[in-house]
Formats: structure tokens, sequence, C-alpha cells
């Protein structure tokens, strides 16, 4: 052999092996708090991700918007062990889940001018400090979590030249029910999605949707369903055992109060299941803005005594929660993924969802029901409730089938995407 | 010499519609589904006596007129043979034409193609008598052998079957109890006297009933002659081909376009042209062929899955709940002697409710997916649980009046 092809054939070596070795992709990430801090599964679905791509040794700049109390010293010592994580926080008052008018409210609060005087202003701000943090940090790719942080990566994406991701949580369809949808966060939502390089949808239910009402082309989407992580759970004892000796059986609603989840489908599944078993209480976990209707909707119903309202609950007491059900229900009316699900089977209850939800396309082992069948619903539970053997049965196999639903997978599917949309 | 004994099981339960708790104490008909869902069994039953039983009785009539020596037998399950007699009476009567022939066999099975033999020794006797009453009377024979539920077998249940004055038994060939011997012979199961057991040659048979239509297979279009050979080729190393499958292979499994109809047409054509090949009726091989050694089955065994034990019935908790709360209610059905209850609580034992709940490979929607007319094993579990507490509800507030019906007695033949 020659020397000269010795050496080519050398140097194209180095080179491969060069990039497996040294290349490493860096993340510009535009998401939002992590637990116990946050306040839904948008918080939760971050972190397992982001988790799980430094496993695979992507380096991740995280922004999230700065809270009093808790911020981005809290995030780094979560990941102060692995340094492929480096967390900037932006000044914000925008939190997951707000809406115009709850953000009003809160900036009433506020001294400090500031924050936008709307929800909108401050979206629009918020992108302006984004696109300050794009110009000093390298990276490869952009990736931003649901629509308030949408323009951030619009404007990361000006001021770089490099590709944007979106990865659709939720969508204004989903949030509202289909009721009454927002047209100025409709139109950022749709004109984030058709400058985007690519988008994640967490569900085909998602990605139809996408392709449906935002008339994003199928091909533009790729489905990344949520995972979880045993080990992020620890487990913690049922603290309602006393009742539960006394022949109570506990029938669990959590998430927030909202159109979205079907709070009233709850409350109406469980009139009917008292008329033939009286000995079941039903709880509902969360907060939001149908509380006070709901509340008085088990009052009109007589139904009061068996439908406890437990606020929101986060760490211990939201394991414990889900430890005490027989059953968790989630009625949603429109559920892109639906993680607590996911949650209440590690926690060792066994799941009735709604057939319009995302999760309902990875678990096989769950009850699936329409959520306006509240009799349906009512059907089941009281089946659950009546046979020991029905929930060990699915809690049993759900809790098998949720070790190939894990962030692993997750996060391999969008290492895979970063490549196809830089290549 | 080999004989080919072909055995043809022809089953369909009466399955359970979605009965809800708010059904309890309002509606007793348990199995009357109207929708067009895979539950409605009226429907079910036309749409597989159109696509198998018609046109596969015609081949097998055509075939018996033409071959004065060809001969083939079936077990009918009772519950199967109500639906005909209720849905379907010219399927009654085409089969009732077979087996005038007199060249067609039917076995013995428990009316309600149900698991009792594990559960309850007496009900298992007493449905067996029910069946054979049935037979009697539907097709003017009394059966000689007999075979359980989806071939589940062990040794205490050939003892009871001997005890009953059954002459022969069939069984699943499986691997693990034959090790290295051969389906193809006769055994004696062990602690019986005269007792003769028949094995299931399932590699030859699967390749029928399972095999047939796969693209996938290497042998795949397996053909009439290629058939023949294969079964030739057990000449000397042999006695009796055993090919037991569903009925429903020709037509319903195997659809008439995969050519399963011509196959079966063709088949005793190339297995003459062997000279040393014949047919025979599971009791012809008990009178021709004398058993080659004693086989010790004790745990039980069947014909369903890879793993050939009872893990498609019984395995997960629901089923073992199902089966047990079924069976629980055997003195207070008895109790009422009436017979619509009875009837129920017995139709309520068909295995087959039991394999609509199970979840072994639910997740892989494989061959339990494809047999199962409810959504998810556990819409399965939950119809069948409310139907239950209805059943005990009935039996719970049951006034006895008079004039009912009486049991059919237990009686052995000889």
């Amino acid at each position: 052999m020659r020397l000269s092809t010795l050496l080519e054939y050398f140097h194209v070596e180095t080179c491969y092996n060069e990039f497996k070795l040294f290349y490493i992709m860096r993340v510009l990430m535009f998401g939002w708090e992590f637990p116990p801090h946050n306040s839904g599964g948008l918080g939760t679905a971050c972190f397992g991700l982001t988790r799980a791509l430094a496993a695979r040794k992507i380096d991740v700049l995280f922004v999230l918007p700065k809270r009093v109390g808790v911020g981005a010293s809290f995030m780094n010592i979560l990941f102060a062990d692995d340094g492929k994580v480096r967390f900037t926080e932006i000044e914000t008052t925008l939190r997951p889940y707000v809406t115009s008018e709850s953000y009003v409210r809160l900036r009433d609060n506020i001294v400090s001018d500031i924050y936008g005087n709307t929800l909108m202003q401050e979206v629009r701000r918020y992108a302006m400090r984004a696109r300050e943090v794009a110009k000093n940090e390298h990276f490869d790719i952009i990736h931003a979590h649901d629509w308030l942080s949408f323009l951030a990566g619009i404007e990361a994406k000006k001021v770089s030249g490099k590709p944007l991701i979106l990865h659709v949580h939720a969508t204004e369809f989903d949030r509202t029910g289909e009721q009454g949808v927002n047209q100025e966060i409709y139109d950022i939502e749709r004109m984030s999605l058709e400058q985007a390089d690519g988008i994640i949808a967490v569900s085909n239910l998602t990605k139809e949707r996408l392709v449906k009402n935002y008339g994003i082309p199928r091909e533009k989407i790729r489905v990344v369903h949520n995972g979880i992580d045993e080990c992020d759970y620890l487990v913690t004892p049922d603290r309602l055992s006393e009742l539960k000796r006394a022949g109570q059986k506990v029938v669990l609603f959590l998430g927030r109060i909202t159109i979205q989840k079907g709070p009233e489908y709850f409350i109406r599944a469980a009139k009917r299941a008292l008329e033939y078993d009286p000995n079941i209480l039903f709880i509902v976990a969360g907060s939001g803005d149908m509380e006070r209707q709901m509340i008085l909707e088990a009052a009109n119903s007589g139904i009061s005594c068996q439908v406890l309202f437990a606020g929101f609950l986060r760490g211990e007491e939201l394991t414990a929660m889900y430890r005490s059900a027989d059953l968790f229900v989630m009625p949603s009316v429109s559920e892109p993924f639906g993680l607590t699900t996911l949650e209440s089977i590690i926690a060792g209850t066994p799941v009735l969802i709604s057939k319009q939800s995302g999760v309902s396309e990875v678990l096989v082992h769950a009850l699936k029901t329409d959520f306006w069948d509240t009799d349906d619903m009512a059907n089941k539970i009281l089946s659950v409730v009546s046979h020991r053997s029905l929930k060990d049965t699915l809690w049993g196999n759900s809790r098998e089938e949720l070790k190939k639903i894990s962030w692993d997978v997750a996060s391999k599917k969008c290492v895979d995407y970063y490549e196809d949309i830089l290549r | 010499m080999t004989s080919v004994c072909f055995y043809f099981q022809v089953h369909q339960p009466f399955r359970v519609k979605d009965y809800r708790v708010f059904d309890i104490g309002q509606d007793s008909e348990y199995f009357n589904d109207k929708s067009d869902r895979s539950i409605n069994n009226e429907k079910i039953l036309h749409k597989v006596a159109g696509k198998c039983y018609l046109p596969a009785n015609a081949v097998l009539l055509e075939l018996l007129k033409k071959h004065p020596e060809f001969k083939v037998s079936f077990s009918f399950s009772g519950v199967f043979l109500d639906q005909l007699e209720e849905f379907s009476p010219e399927t009654l009567e085409s089969f009732q034409k077979l087996v005038a022939t007199g060249r067609v066999e039917v076995l013995g099975e428990t009316y309600y193609h149900s698991l009792s033999f594990l559960y309850s020794p007496e009900e298992f006797r007493r449905q067996v008598a029910l069946h054979r009453a049935k037979i009697e009377k539907l097709f003017g024979v009394t059966p000689t052998v007999f075979r359980n539920t989806e071939l589940i077998y062990n040794n205490a249940l050939a003892e009871e079957v001997e005890k009953m004055g059954y002459k022969g038994i069939i069984a699943e060939g499986a691997d693990h109890i034959l090790e290295w011997r051969s389906p193809n012979f006769l055994y004696r199961p062990q602690g019986t006297q005269n007792l003769k057991l028949l094995l299931k040659n399932y590699r030859l048979s699967d390749d029928i009933a399972f095999r047939f239509s796969s693209k996938e297979w290497s042998e795949h279009p397996l053909t009439a002659p290629k058939f023949a050979d294969w079964v030739s080729q057990v000449n000397g190393g042999g006695d009796v081909v055993n090919l037991f499958m569903d009925y429903e292979t020709f037509g319903e499994h195997q659809w008439e376009d995969t050519g399963i109809f011509n196959f079966l047409r063709h088949l005793p054509d190339e297995i003459y042209k062997n000279p040393d090949n014949n047919f025979v009726t599971p009791s012809e091989a008990i009178l021709r062929y004398n058993p080659v050694s004693l086989l010790d089955v004790h745990h039980f065994m069947s014909w369903a899955d890879v793993e050939r034990d009872l893990s498609a019935w019984i395995s997960n908790p629901m089923q073992h709940d199902a089966l047990e709360s079924i069976y629980r209610m055997e003195e207070g059905a008895l109790a009422t002697n009436n017979s619509r209850i009875i009837e129920d609580w017995r139709r309520l034992q068909t295995s087959d409710h039991f394999y609509y709940m199970c979840t072994k490979w639910f997740n892989d929607g494989d061959v339990h997916k494809y047999f199962n007319p409810y959504n998810t094993p556990y819409e399965a579990f939950i119809a069948y649980m409310n139907a239950l507490q209805d059943l005990k509800l009935r039996i719970h507030n049951f006034q006895p009046q008079k004039s009912e019906t009486k049991e059919v007695p237990i009686k052995h033949i000889s």
C-alpha cells in the first residue's frame, strides 16, 4: 500500500472517530420548571427529557423563566454530577398554563414595571430576552416547549440561524376544550409552527390536531410519546388506610380543574356510581377555574359527602394520594398525552382513561372510555371497586407495560430527529 | 400402513353481551346482543355457517360419496348445537346428513364446552351425560371416544373417562410429554386398564390449521400432494396420523380464497395414491391398533398456545376470580331446580369466557386478540362479572314453583 493511501485511510478513520468521540451536539432548550416546583406535566416532561438527553451525551443549555423563590440553583443541583446541562434564567412572570385573564390578575399584584401589562406583551418581552441569550451562546439546534416559549425559539432562530424544533405538549384547542379558542394564542402557535424546521408532537392525537387545526403538513411532524422513569418516584404509604379499612373505596381525579380535563364528567360518573355503591369516596385533587363550579355541582347532586376536593398536591402528598386510590380516572375531553396516568401506575393504582388521550396510544393495559359516556365510566369504576382481581390484573400488567415507556426511549427519538434536521 | 384420523372441533360459545352494572336485576338475557359487534351470537353463527360449515360440509359429503372408505369425525359442543337449532336448522341438517353416512363419528365432550373437570367433577359428569343425550337425540349415535374441552387432559381425567365407559380419549401430542416418543401411536393412560389414548400430531395438524396461508412459511403454498407425501413418510414409523383441528379452519380461519377447500377436496385422492394409506375414525383406530406404552401425564396439558397448558384460561387474577365465582354458585344454582337459571349458569361456564379475559399476550395483538370479540380482556371480565351478579341475585330471589324440569340422570354407557 502506498503511503499516501495509508495516510488518507488513516485520516478518514481519525475524522470519523473524532466525530463519534468528540463531537457533542448542543441544544438550546426553552423549557419550564422541574418538579416539584412545576404545576403540571409540562415541567415533568422537560425534566425527564433533559436528563435522558444528558445521559445520551447531549449538551443542553436550558433556559427557563425565573420565579421568586425557586430557580436555576435548584435545577443545577439536580444535574450537578453530570455537567451536560447548564441553566440560564430569564426574569419573567410567565408560567405554564397561564391564561390571559389569570396573567392580568397576577400582574396586578406585582409592583415592578419591567413585565408586560398583558400576557401577549410578556410573551413578546420574554422572546426578546431569549434573543440576547441566543446571541451569546453556541449551540446546534433550538428546542422549545409549548406556545409560551415558541416566540423565544423563533427569535433565537433569527439571531443564530440554527434550526428550530417546536415541541407541542398541548395546543390552544386542548386547553380550551375547543370552546373559546383565543385567537391571538392560536395565531402565535400557527405562525411559529409554520416557521419551525421541525415539530415534535407528544402523540398521534396531537399530530392529527396540528394537521387538522393548524394546516401543518404531516411529514413535518414527528411523534415522540412522553415517558416516565421509575427512579423519580418514591413509594409513599397510603394515607387513607384507616378509611379504607372501614370499607371505603377511593376513586381519584387528579389534574387541573379546567374544561380540558373533563372534571364535570367525573362528577357525573360519581353520581351514577354512588347510586349503586355508596361506599366510594371520589377525590378531586387539583385546582383550576372550574373548581367552584364542580363543588356546586357535587352539592346540587347531593353527593358532597362522598366527593372531596383535596386542592393542589405535590411531592409526597401527591404520591400518597395516588397510592390511596383504587382507581385513577382521567376523563379528559382532550388530552395530548396525560403523564399523570403513568405516575398513578407507578404509585400502585390502575387507570381509567379517556379514549381521547395520547397516553391511550402507548398504554394497552388501561380501562378506556369516551369522556362523555359517564354510564360506561360508572360501570367500569364500579367493577374495579367491587372486584379486587380486576384491579390487580390491570395494575400488574400496566406496571409491566411502563417499562417500555421510558424517557430513554423518548430521548433517543429526539436525538434521531435532531440529526435528521441537522443533516 | 398409515391411517389418517381426522377430528374436527365444532364449537361456538354463547358470548355475553355488553352487560352493564345497571342491567343487574333489570335484564336477565345475557347472550342476546343484537349489535353489529362480534358478540352478536346469531350474527356470528350465520357468518361462520356461510363461510365454513355449509361449504365445508358440502365438500365432505362429496368426498364421502366419492371415496367409500373415506372417514372423518367431529366433536360438537352442546352450546353449538343449541345455536344451530335456534339460528340455523339447515346447518344442523347438513351435519346430520354427514353423520347419517355411517362414516362420520361423533365424539363425546362436555355439553357446555366447560372447564368443569377442573372445578367440579360432579358437574363434569352431568355435562358429559347431557351432551351424550343431545348427540343421541340429534344424530342417533352414542359417542365412545371422549375429548375434553380444548384437549385439556391428565391422568386423572383419563381415569374418570374410563370409569364413565369410554373406550378412548383424545389429547394433544405435546413435546414436553412425548419427549422422544411419537404421537403417531396409541398410548395407554397411566392409571387406566383398557382406555386408549390418541395424540394430536400437532405439526401436521397445524400445517393446515395455522400455516396453510402463511406466506412467511417456507412450505407455502401447501398443496394436497405435498401434504400427502408428508403423511406417507410416517409409514413404518407410526400407525395413525391424528389430524385434529377446529372445523372453522376451513373457510373461517383460512378463507376460501386461500384455496383451503380445494386442498380438502383433493387430499383423499392424494392420500390414497399410496396404497398403504387409509382413513380411520378414532374408534376404528382404537379397534385396529394397540397402545405401544403407558403415558404418564401428571400435570394438565391442552392444545392452546405454545405453552400447551391451562394459562390461556387460568393465569391472571381475573380469570381465577371469575372461575371460582361461577363454580361457587353450583349448589345454589342447582338447588333452584329452575331450568332457566341452571341453563344460564352452565352457559356461563363455557371456556371461551375465560379465554377472552386472558392478558398473556394482549400486548402483541396475537391470536388471543384475533379470537377476542371484546375490545379488551378487562371489558370481557366486566361484562361477565356483571352478568354473574345478576344470576346470583336470581338464585337468591328464586321462589320454587311447581312443575320444574328434571335434571338428566347420569347414566354410564357400557
